[in-house]
């Protein structure tokens, strides 16, 4: 599953940077979320992937009986994800506000300060 | 006495203080200092006459084997006594000629940091602590030349000697790496005593070549000389001291300090004996285009330490024996004439010396100790110049290598050095009395000390030349020379080097009746000398300048694109190397996944291509949604409740918050060419290949023991928390969580703000001086 996972993964990152070198800047914002969905994916893959065995302690016991995914990758994800979607929303908001200013569409015309 | 060294450096800066409580009396206050330091020193003296050396021990870093030891002996013992006994007279002058100037306190402090370094420099056993004592020096040197920070001269020139002086010491800097590797030792003390292993070492050529340019441009060699003319911008108590006396013989005492260690090969004879005397000859002939008396004896500074790296160069016994006699009679009469030069200055208001004459009338004291230190210059009994360059001229007779040519270039810089000297004396105080911008008057007690004792011990030292023989013995004898034995006298017969003394007497005469003629017909080579190192220095400058602007306009072109692509062909190439030549790739492809599986990782695939290829805003959005769910599947398949949930909730919102904003945003658009786009795809494709192959060779790499498993084992012991990844975000990693929320918290009160702003404007009524407003 990991190999499958590896190629879906250089899929994913490829769409992204293609996306992020296109000079509309909403395509921009497009390839942000796949960028980071990319990232999140290789960090929860590179650790192995574990069928049906979430990193859960059962009632009663002090720890899970046999192996379990591992949780720390899953920790750092989840607060990638997190933080991802905030960057995002500001992304967001800052292209529209750019957009309301300069009303341009072309980030190779946002290449000045005073523009 | 280390500690008396960084005790000094702390009165340096107590000097403003002082001069708030002494006035005008702070210089004086301060002399009193290197005084100190003079004195502690004379009463060594009676340990080195017995032919021993002291060393103080002093640990810095023990662990890299970096102490403050001091060496005390022969040669530095020489060096110290000629800083401090100068730098009290200097003191005392400046306290005169620089009175009333508001900026005295700042003059003070940096001059004292200066004394120390200096001090700290000469007596520095270790390569380190030498090196720092010499960074040290050339920055208050950079400023003490711009002391005058308003002149743009003064600045530009401060910042030519700091680039010379502070690019040669990087060379040093390597050069004594490469000297204490082949060493294996960072005290000079040891490493001279290692003489045989160093010269024969494959690092000693480079290591000597690097030495040798610290040391060259330090000490204003050929084709370094361009910056202490400039220096000369300086106020004259600091070229009187820095500039002639000691900060650029710092370069000659280094090369003297490690002649027994690297002196004694041919590459070493040839190359200081050439550059030497090439620098003398170079020196003496500018000065004799010179009318400004400063330049005049700057040049002639130039040629002296020209003279002093030649007779290094050489080598033998009776040149080292030349080389500490030159050595103190130059410091003695250039530190006096300095002096006396600032006070024609400071009296007259020009330093043209042909605009002026006749001082003698008016200020004969001046002209008295004028006369004795420019005899001195000349090289004329009954003077140490006078025997100084005798030794020299005896030394050259008797040189191995290029004997001829050297001959010849000491000979002409012999006499052009009498011409300069005789122009210097001449020229302001005899002659007919010619009217200066300023009426000049004698010059005050505390300006005439200085320059009188300087010139009384050239008269003294050259009266009884007996007095010296100890010292200089004790000096050569540190230097390398198997025992000399010395025996200075004024008189030797008539001998060949008293008959060239006389033919330059003569020659250096007839070139000062001829001067104004001389320097007409010079006129020619103008254009050479604008040619010369100079200009090169420039064009470096200008040099560095444009490849500062050119990779500005090349990476920082405000183009975004431009950013990513390189920061990925950067990376592209870093870990690519890394993965493909250095760790051979190793990888093992194996699909063991279900049917169901495969469907989701082919949504994800079909989500993102979608994605860019869309026309639609909307469509692509829908698209990225596809894959981000595709992905909580995966989460859910793999063990990953938690993490399936969150992304659950951050895609609908995600797609929640795209689909509000998305009306508002433009449509997309296409804006770049084809080719472009071709080039991103390769860019796009090679990356996405790149992390394919990464996490493929990570997968079939070593796994290392996880961190995780101590949080697995303790989740429930010690956090009372089923969920160990809730445990690991609220519990064991509970600061990332608080920062995490911080970023959070900024996104937010950003995003508000900028809607806020947005509203606000519109209230305003569209105004474009409002909106620029905002902008900014």
């Amino acid at each position: 599953m990991e190999s499958l996972m590896a190629v879906t993964i250089g899929v994913l990152f490829a769409t992204a940077i293609y996306m992020m070198l296109r000079r509309s800047i909403v395509k921009l914002v497009i390839g942000l979320m796949l960028l980071s969905n990319a990232a999140n994916l290789l960090i929860f893959s590179m650790a192995g992937m574990v069928r049906g065995a979430p990193p859960l302690v059962p009632k009663g016991l002090s720890a899970p009986a046999g192996a379990v995914a591992d949780p720390l990758p899953q920790a750092l994800v989840l607060t990638a994800i997190v933080i991802a979607f905030g960057v995002l929303s500001f992304a967001v908001v800052l292209v529209r506000r750019a957009w309301e200013v300069v009303r341009a569409d072309d980030l190779d015309r946002m290449k000045d300060t005073d523009t | 006495m280390q500690l008396a060294i960084l005790a000094g450096f702390v009165v340096a800066g107590l000097a403003p203080l002082l001069h708030r409580g002494f006035g005008a009396r702070t210089p004086l206050l301060m002399a009193m200092l290197p005084a100190a330091f003079a004195v502690w020193l004379a009463s060594l003296w009676p340990v080195l006459a017995d032919g021993e050396s002291l060393l103080l021990e002093w640990a810095w870093v023990p662990g890299l084997d970096i102490t403050l030891t001091f060496l005390i002996d022969g040669l530095s013992w020489l060096f110290a006594m000629l800083i401090t006994v100068i730098g009290t007279l200097v003191l005392v002058y400046a306290g005169e000629y620089l009175k009333g100037e508001c900026d005295l306190p700042r003059f003070l402090v940096v001059i004292t940091a200066f004394m120390m370094s200096m001090l700290g420099l000469v007596l520095a056993d270790n390569l380190v602590a030498l090196f720092v004592f010499w960074e040290l020096t050339s920055i208050t040197s950079y400023l003490l030349i711009g002391f005058h920070h308003t002149d743009p001269v003064a600045r530009k020139s401060a910042q030519q000697g700091l680039f010379v002086t502070v690019g040669g010491g990087l060379a040093l800097l390597a050069g004594f790496v490469m000297l204490a590797q082949a060493g294996d030792s960072w005290s000079l003390a040891v490493l001279n005593e290692r003489g045989g292993q160093l010269t024969g070492h494959e690092l000693y050529t480079p290591m000597l070549l690097c030495i040798l340019i610290g040391a060259f441009t330090k000490s204003a060699q050929f084709p370094f000389h361009f910056w202490l003319p400039n220096a000369m911008a300086a106020p004259t108590p600091v070229s009187a001291y820095l500039h002639s006396a000691t900060m650029v013989k710092a370069g000659v005492y280094l090369l003297a300090r490690l002649h027994p260690a690297l002196g004694g090969t041919e590459l070493w004879e040839v190359t200081l004996s050439l550059v030497g005397a090439v620098t003398m000859l170079t020196g003496a002939f500018l000065a004799i285009r010179s009318i400004n008396i400063k330049l005049l004896l700057a040049y002639s500074t130039v040629m002296a330490l020209g003279t002093l790296t030649m007779l290094l160069g050489l080598g033998t016994e009776g040149a080292l024996v030349a080389f500490v006699v030159f050595l103190l009679a130059h410091s003695l009469y250039k530190g006096a004439l300095f002096m006396v030069a600032g006070i024609v200055d400071h009296e007259t208001g020009t330093k043209d010396v042909t605009a002026m004459g006749g001082l003698r009338r008016v200020m004969p004291r001046t002209a008295v100790v004028a006369c004795v230190a420019s005899l001195s210059l000349a090289g004329l009994p009954p003077l140490l110049g006078f025997l100084g360059k005798e030794l020299m001229l005896k030394s050259v007779l008797a040189a191995d290598h290029y004997g001829g040519l050297i001959l010849l270039l000491a000979f002409t810089g012999a006499f052009l050095t009498l011409a300069v000297a005789t122009i210097v004396l001449l020229k302001p105080f005899f002659g007919p009395r010619v009217e200066t911008p300023k009426t000049p008057h004698e010059a005050p007690a505390g300006m005439l000390v200085g320059p009188a004792l300087l010139a009384a011990l050239s008269l003294l030292f050259g009266l009884a030349p007996g007095t010296l023989d100890t010292l200089v013995e004790v000096t050569v004898n540190g230097l390398g020379a198997v025992e000399a034995n010395v025996h200075l006298a004024l008189w030797h017969g008539i001998n060949l080097p008293l008959l060239l003394s006389m033919a330059s007497l003569v020659l250096g005469l007839l070139v000062f009746r001829y001067w104004d003629g001389v320097r007409r017909r010079l006129a020619w080579l103008d254009p050479l000398i604008h040619r010369g190192p100079e200009r090169g220095y420039e064009k470096l400058m200008a040099g560095m300048v444009w490849v500062a602007e050119w990779q500005t306009r090349c990476l920082q072109n405000g183009y975004v694109r431009n950013y990513l692509v390189m920061t990925l062909l950067v990376l592209l190439g870093l870990v690519g190397h890394a993965l493909l030549v250095r760790h051979p790739l190793d990888i093992e492809m194996s699909i063991d996944a279900y049917f169901h599986e495969v469907v989701v990782a082919g949504l994800m695939i079909a989500g993102a291509l979608a994605a860019c290829v869309m026309r639609s805003r909307l469509a692509a959005v829908a698209a990225v949604g596809i894959m981000g769910f595709s992905i909580a599947l995966i989460f859910v398949l793999f063990s990953a409740p938690d993490l399936a949930i969150t992304q659950l909730l951050v895609e609908t919102l995600t797609v929640v918050l795209l689909v509000l904003v998305l009306f508002r945003l433009p449509r997309f658009a296409t804006l770049s060419a084809p080719a472009e786009r071709w080039r991103d795809l390769v860019v796009a494709g090679s990356f996405g290949t790149l992390m394919t192959l990464l996490m493929l060779s990570v997968l079939n790499g070593e796994r290392l023991p996880r961190i995780s498993d101590y949080m697995v084992a303790n989740s429930q012991p010690l956090a009372h928390g089923h969920n160990i990844v809730n445990v690991i975000l609220v519990d064991f990693r509970a600061l990332d969580t608080l920062g995490e929320m911080f970023v959070l918290a900024l996104a937010a009160i950003g995003v508000h703000a900028m809607l806020r702003f947005h509203a606000a404007e519109y209230d305003a009524g569209h105004g474009q001086s409002g909106r620029r407003g905002n902008n900014g």
